[in-house]
């Protein structure tokens, strides 16, 4: 089982262009909305026409621009969940799920299979009621099963928790994770909540603009952002441009600092540091610095800091449990940035 | 009281709203996927009789359907007919004066679908006459509905376009608004009156049940 996507289609301000390959796993489209991650799923499920490309989902192709083949959407058991849900609101639980079995032909078989798939999910006591009657929870439950029973070679999640209030958000991810676990084929997930998307998936891309900035074990992806976009979006807040000294040492022209990195500096135009990783044991990169604000999160502090001796440089942000800050509070603090917490990073992508 | 002008009017705005409810949706349907130019055109072309005196569509009727004209000429030369002047020759005038209205009511309604759920429909293998049937006319149901009752109070008080093309012959062609000019021409002014009434109340009854429609639309729209 695999999935081969390589796609390419102008769109209004930019130009859409996506590589892909995923196997039996998670893949999430990590990205800012109007990056072209939503649009890529159109495309694989048909919805949307590539300009150019090849789409090719464990064996079947889908799309083909060269050798001129487009299989209609509902030829292609690609089961996409829209943000929206998109139940159908004049239909209850169980027939939005029956509609689902539109690919088999035997009534018996269409109402077996949609009493398994509702018992499966825990959503018989709820067969009578209507979309609008529902919880966000219950409804995206009655959409994912909806799906499910149409079994899909290939399942697609457009912002899956974008709809739902926080406080259900986690309980959902819980119950989705075990339920595409059993899937067992190829999922791939847009959002553009980090947390989410390090929690559910095994690789991720990140979009930005049209293209993929960095593809890889999401391990990587948030160890190594590769572009200073990507960096952003997996949540790193201290972000400075850097003039480059020697293969292992830059100045940070933001906060005016000189850094010993770990990794050879390379092309990189950008370091990125995590509010978390601002401060660790080491020797190297020691700083004496004016604590310029603090902010109390529910269960840490975000300190924000400047060089004591550069009152013209721009501040960065440090991360810290609230004990040790209670503790350690004071206007100067010196802090140790470790070499391998610095991430190297380029301007842009190289296409 | 003689309550054949009431029977006649009902048959004919109940037959052309029954022929314009197709008609209305399926141009509603189609017109919103042709490129932007043409529709552009036909849109107005189609929206015009909803501007145009009534008695310039009893005339441009006329102009084919009369018996010395192309249309008219072929029916009486072929089938016997004659297209003017019968009781249901008011029905070509209802339909055209209230095509517009459907067809308007019909275009609100479906730009308001979610077109997410055609798009998901078909990702779950639905066919595209399922998804219209279904899912698309059930979702667009209360604007379509209150889009055929008007069709059928604007059709009970066509006028114009009707004398031109059915006349008015006592228990015949006579429809309500052709037996009230008439009764208040000949000074019958009580029974012309009662007409009056008449109409008022039906088209009452009529409106109120657009309103409660529009309301429940909006409510469901709301609850969705």
């Amino acid at each position: 089982m695999s999935v081969s996507i390589q796609i390419e289609k102008q769109l209004g301000t930019f130009h859409l262009r996506v590589s892909l390959e995923a196997g039996n796993e998670i893949l999430s489209l990590l990205g800012a909305s109007g990056c072209g991650k939503s649009m890529t799923l159109k495309c694989i499920a048909g919805i949307e026409k590539p300009d150019r490309g090849r789409i090719v989902v464990d064996d079947v192709v889908f799309f083909d621009s060269e050798k001129h083949i487009n299989l209609p959407v509902q030829k292609r058991r690609a089961g996409l969940m829209f943000q929206n849900y998109a139940l159908f609101p004049n239909m209850n639980v169980r027939q939005n799920i029956y509609a689902g079995t539109a690919r088999y032909r035997e009534k018996e078989v269409r109402a077996q299979k949609t009493r398994q798939i509702m018992e499966q999910l825990g959503l018989d006591s709820l067969k009578d009621q209507l979309p609008s009657q529902l919880s966000g929870g219950q409804q995206q439950r009655c959409a994912l099963a909806r799906i499910l029973v149409s079994d899909p070679q290939i399942l697609m999640l457009d912002e899956p928790f974008s709809a739902l209030d926080s406080h259900l958000r986690f309980r959902m991810e819980q119950e989705v994770r075990e339920i595409l676990k059993d899937f067992g084929k190829t999922v791939i997930m847009v959002s553009h909540d980090r947390d989410e998307v390090f929690r559910l998936s095994d690789q991720i891309a990140v979009m930005d603009r049209g293209g993929i900035d960095v593809f890889g074990t999401k391990k990587q992806v948030f160890a190594d952002p590769k572009t200073r976009n990507a960096c952003i979006l997996t949540g790193c807040k201290n972000i400075s441009p850097i003039r480059r000294l020697a293969d292992y040492r830059v100045y940070a022209v933001s906060w005016g600092m000189e850094l010993e990195t770990e990794k050879s500096v390379g092309d990189a135009s950008y370091i990125g540091i995590r509010h978390h990783d601002t401060n660790g044991e080491g020797p190297e990169n020691q700083f004496l610095c004016r604590v310029i604000s603090e902010t109390e999160n529910p269960f840490s502090y975000t300190v924000m800091l400047r060089l004591a001796d550069r009152p013209d440089a721009q501040p960065f942000g440090w991360e810290l449990d609230k004990q040790t800050w209670e503790k350690t509070r004071s206007e100067l603090v010196t802090i140790r940035i470790p070499g391998r917490s610095i991430m190297l990073l380029e301007e842009e992508r190289k296409d | 009281m003689d309550l054949f002008p009431l029977w006649n009017s009902l048959r004919i705005a109940g037959i052309s709203t029954g022929i314009i409810f197709f008609l209305g949706i399926l141009a509603a349907y189609y017109i919103a996927r042709i490129p932007r130019v043409i529709k552009g055109i036909l849109d107005v072309i189609l929206t015009l009789p909803l501007v145009l005196p009534p008695t310039v569509v009893g005339y441009l009727l006329l102009r084919f359907l009369g018996p010395k004209r192309p249309i008219g000429a072929w029916f009486l030369s072929v089938f016997g007919i004659k297209l003017t002047m019968t009781w249901w020759s008011a029905i070509f005038a209802t339909a055209v004066v209230i095509f517009p209205l459907m067809y308007r009511t019909a275009r609100g309604a479906f730009e308001s679908f979610d077109e997410t759920l055609a798009y998901s429909g078909k990702t779950l293998g639905l066919s595209g006459t399922y998804i219209f049937w279904r899912i698309r006319l059930p979702y667009c149901k209360q604007g379509i509905l209150a889009g055929t009752v008007l069709s059928f109070a604007r059709a009970l008080g066509e006028y114009g376009a009707t004398s031109m093309i059915a006349g008015y012959t006592p228990g015949r062609t006579a429809t309500i608004s052709t037996t009230v000019y008439q009764l208040w021409r000949t000074d019958n002014d009580g029974l012309a009156f009662r007409w009056v009434l008449v109409n008022m109340a039906i088209s009452f009854v009529v409106l109120l049940a657009v309103n409660m429609l529009e309301k429940k639309e909006r409510r469901n729209r709301k609850g969705g």
